[in-house]
């Protein structure tokens, strides 16, 4: 009886199962570890300022800046949140961005990368003693003493081999398990070849032993292989950075009325939602009360805020700007209209993938050629001595000989040295050939709001207002949240003008502010609230008394960087195209002053696209520019993308390479680095290409003796590396 | 040649020293910010709560 009572318990009264469980949640507040990540910071200064601005807020029990990673990790109090950090980092004059360290905690890439390096320790030791010994040897050790030190070079080398190369065994047997060649496939063959008749030689007194070409082409290639695999980690730590800077939350309204934050993942349908002004609708759903004003720019491109009340269908992404809204959820998490952007973004992105890479393209030709070289040497020579001992040495001298080492290390030296100068400069690649392909662009496609333009925007025109009414505009736009108001007030008060005391001022949501002056009613909002027609471009009306509404147009601010990026590029001679879904009147106007010729305005997210699919149906090679979601597409489809740091997740997604801060000016930058990379790639190329063809001959005529070997593969490998440093 | 004998098995110990040296680095974490470091060195900050 007693038990069926327990049973029950829970299906009597539901929320007795949920409270202990969040009271249980409340009791046991944990330490936070928050992550920000601070693409401004460079030097000694700034870390102090950082750290010491982080230690003060209350509640902050240590704050460290990574200045290679360009982040902070801040131990904290349960009552700390990031959003705080940020604000406090900001005010210091840096600027800041959260980031999730639940999903930054990439151990397992860090584990690997860890393991490389060590392998990579384990081949250096094991090379530079073997190279030790051989000295003794190229110096004309004999007999006994020969006999020795090859032993003992066995002895450090077999060990370290079998350790050290298993990254190349399990690509070369998965390789080959497929019944496909890969790179892999000749390095373990030469590998083992090398090793396997150096044993026999040693057994047999042999002269010539390969131990230290050997493990040397295991610890260059290792080299290459950890800088690809940096490269690499750093590209897939980047995208989820990118998913990690916006941590969604959402304040639900419990049965009570009163709002609890809970994470979006979290809610349900049917769930109300409380968005506060100047916050973004976390969830797809109807606004049930309140009326507002929202921010569709990053959905639509749209700059002008568009009216919301109730019955109006929000989705997820978009900013909620004069009055609170309750929001019933129609769909949240994997179900909004931004998650099936996302995923249509992720299928056109596999589409993308069978770009072929430089280093692709050379794998392909090196491995049968390599292959075939050794096997005809070894063929050749069997033919001509009867004599498989020196067929096998000839076959295992070509192999080495044609060092792929320096060939391992052509691509990944060159875009470590790459990518490490773009970190710097603020630009982060997100993938491994966006750089070849950045090379490769003719044409570059930018979006105007928030990508061009801060999505900020600012008045013109205000010395057309009379001084008593710039005065009662400052009074009311003080009032208001909505970014036109805020844009007003502070470019009124750089003016130097005093707000008008008023009374009786009130916001009404959706509308505006209005107030009494002198017995008059003021109002400052939307054309429609005044009777006034809405013009072509942003603006907000001030109507004073009975007098006619008067316009008070606004410009987008240019971002910072913009007119230089779009400088550079066309100095570069590349076609700069703008493609916006804001109105006629302001693309143009804001390309005529940025110094585009190209527009194409009105713009929805598929016919954004369209154009850039249309541009390369003719041939040409688009990069595209842009951060809202209306982009999305556009940025898939195109051959390579970059957006801001400020741009929608799944804009950042998207897109190859990402700004870090506010400054556009790295694009320009960037190019041209992807340019030079790519020549140095081919440079590298080239260059081994030229050892193979000098060394060749010789390893098939019989003269590679250990020495050549160790100095063709050694020199080549540190040209090819010196080559890539250039590119800093 | 007596002297190998010594000589050798000297060089492979001094640079398993080494080869240990640097594991035990990467474990403290010595090369997570040489960034970072090579610039803290130039502040004139007290620090108040050094690690213990």
């Amino acid at each position: 009886m007693a038990s069926t009572f327990e049973h029950s318990s829970p299906a009597v009264c539901p929320a007795c199962s949920v409270t202990p469980a969040a009271e249980a949640l409340a009791e046991a507040p944990k330490d936070a570890r928050l992550m920000l990540s601070l693409p401004g910071i460079h030097c000694a200064g700034c870390i102090s300022t950082v750290e010491k601005a982080l230690a003060q807020v209350p509640g902050v029990h240590e704050a460290r800046v990574n200045l290679t990673l360009k982040r902070a990790l801040v131990d904290a109090g349960p009552e700390v949140t990031a959003e705080d950090l940020v604000k406090v980092v900001e005010s210091a004059g840096y600027e800041a961005h959260e980031l999730d360290p639940g999903v930054l905690a990439s151990t397992a890439a860090d584990r690997s990368a860890k393991d490389l390096l060590m392998r990579l320790a384990v081949a250096g030791f094991a090379m530079m003693n073997v190279m030790l010994l051989s000295i003794a040897v190229w110096s004309g050790a004999e007999g006994v003493t020969r006999d020795m030190m090859h032993w003992i070079s066995a002895a450090i080398v077999l060990p370290a081999i079998v350790f050290t190369g298993k990254p190349f065994y399990v690509n070369a047997w998965s390789a080959l398990r497929h019944g496909r060649l890969n790179m892999d496939v000749p390095i373990t063959l030469a590998i083992w070849l090398a090793v396997g008749t150096s044993l026999y030689e040693t057994i047999h007194s042999g002269a010539h032993a390969y131990f230290d070409a050997a493990i040397a082409l295991t610890f260059f290639l290792l080299a290459g292989r950890y800088l690809d695999y940096r490269t690499r980690a750093s590209a897939r730590s980047a995208a989820q950075e990118l998913a990690a800077m916006e941590v969604p939350r959402a304040l639900r309204l419990a049965e009570t009325g009163t709002p609890e934050t809970v994470g979006v993942g979290d809610l349900a349908v049917g769930d109300r939602v409380l968005v506060r002004p100047g916050g973004r609708v976390p969830v797809d759903g109807t606004v049930l009360e309140g009326t507002s004003e929202i921010d569709r720019a990053l959905m639509t491109g749209e700059s002008l805020p568009a009216f919301a009340g109730p019955g109006t269908a929000v989705s997820a992404g978009e900013v909620n700007l004069t009055g609170p809204l309750t929001v019933e959820v129609t769909a949240a998490g994997e179900d909004t209209a931004l998650h099936r952007i996302a995923d249509l973004v992720a299928i056109a992105e596999s589409g993308r993938n069978n770009y072929t890479s430089l280093a692709d393209q050379a794998a392909k030709l090196y491995a049968p050629g390599v292959h075939i070289l050794s096997a005809l040497a070894a063929i050749g020579w069997y033919l001509y001595t009867f004599d498989l001992r020196i067929s096998l040495n000839i076959a295992a001298a070509v192999l080495i000989i044609t060092c792929p080492c320096a060939l391992g290390l052509a691509v990944p030296a060159v875009t470590t040295a790459a990518s490490g100068r773009l970190f710097r400069k603020g630009m982060l690649i997100k993938d491994g050939t966006a750089m070849e392909r950045l090379a490769e662009a003719d044409t570059v496609v930018f979006d105007k709001t928030g990508t061009l333009t801060m999505g900020a925007p600012h008045p013109v025109g205000l010395d057309d207002l009379p001084v008593d009414a710039q005065g009662v505009a400052l009074s009311l736009a003080t009032v208001s949240g909505h970014p036109l108001a805020e844009a007003l007030a502070g470019a009124l008060r750089d003016m130097g003008r005093q707000p008008t005391p008023l009374t009786d001022l009130r916001e009404v949501p959706g509308y505006g502010v209005e107030g009494k002056w002198n017995g008059r009613p003021v109002r400052l909002g939307r054309a429609s609230w005044m009777g006034a027609e809405a013009p072509a471009l942003t603006a907000t009306f001030l109507q004073i008394g009975d007098e006619p509404p008067q316009a008070i147009p606004f410009t987008d601010s240019m971002r910072p960087g913009a007119a230089a990026a779009v400088a550079g590029l066309k100095a570069n001679g590349l076609r700069v195209i703008l493609v916006s879904g804001d109105t006629r009147g302001a693309v143009e106007r804001f390309a005529a002053e940025i110094g585009i010729d190209e527009v194409m305005a009105e713009a929805l997210p598929d016919q954004k696209a369209a154009r850039v699919a249309e541009l390369a149906e003719q041939g040409a090679r688009v990069l595209m520019v842009g951060d809202g979601l209306n982009d999305t597409a556009a940025l898939s489809a195109a051959h390579v993308s970059i957006s801001p740091a400020s741009a929608l997740d799944a804009a950042r997604v998207a897109s190859d390479m990402v700004l870090l801060g506010k400054d556009l000016a790295p694009i320009a930058d960037a190019f041209e680095t992807s340019v030079k990379a790519r020549a140095r790639i081919r440079e590298n190329f080239t260059i081994a290409t030229v050892y193979n063809i000098i060394a060749v001959p010789f390893a098939i005529a019989g003269l590679a003796t250990p020495l050549v070997a160790a100095l063709a593969m050694s020199s080549s490998s540190i040209t090819v590396s010196l080559n890539a440093l250039r590119l800093r | 040649m007596e002297i190998l004998l010594i000589l050798i098995p000297v060089s492979l110990f001094l640079g398993a020293v080494g080869l240990v040296g640097f594991f035990w680095l990467l474990k403290r974490g010595q090369f997570d910010d040489p960034e970072g470091d090579a610039n803290r060195i130039l502040n004139g900050d007290y620090d108040d709560k050094p690690k213990r």
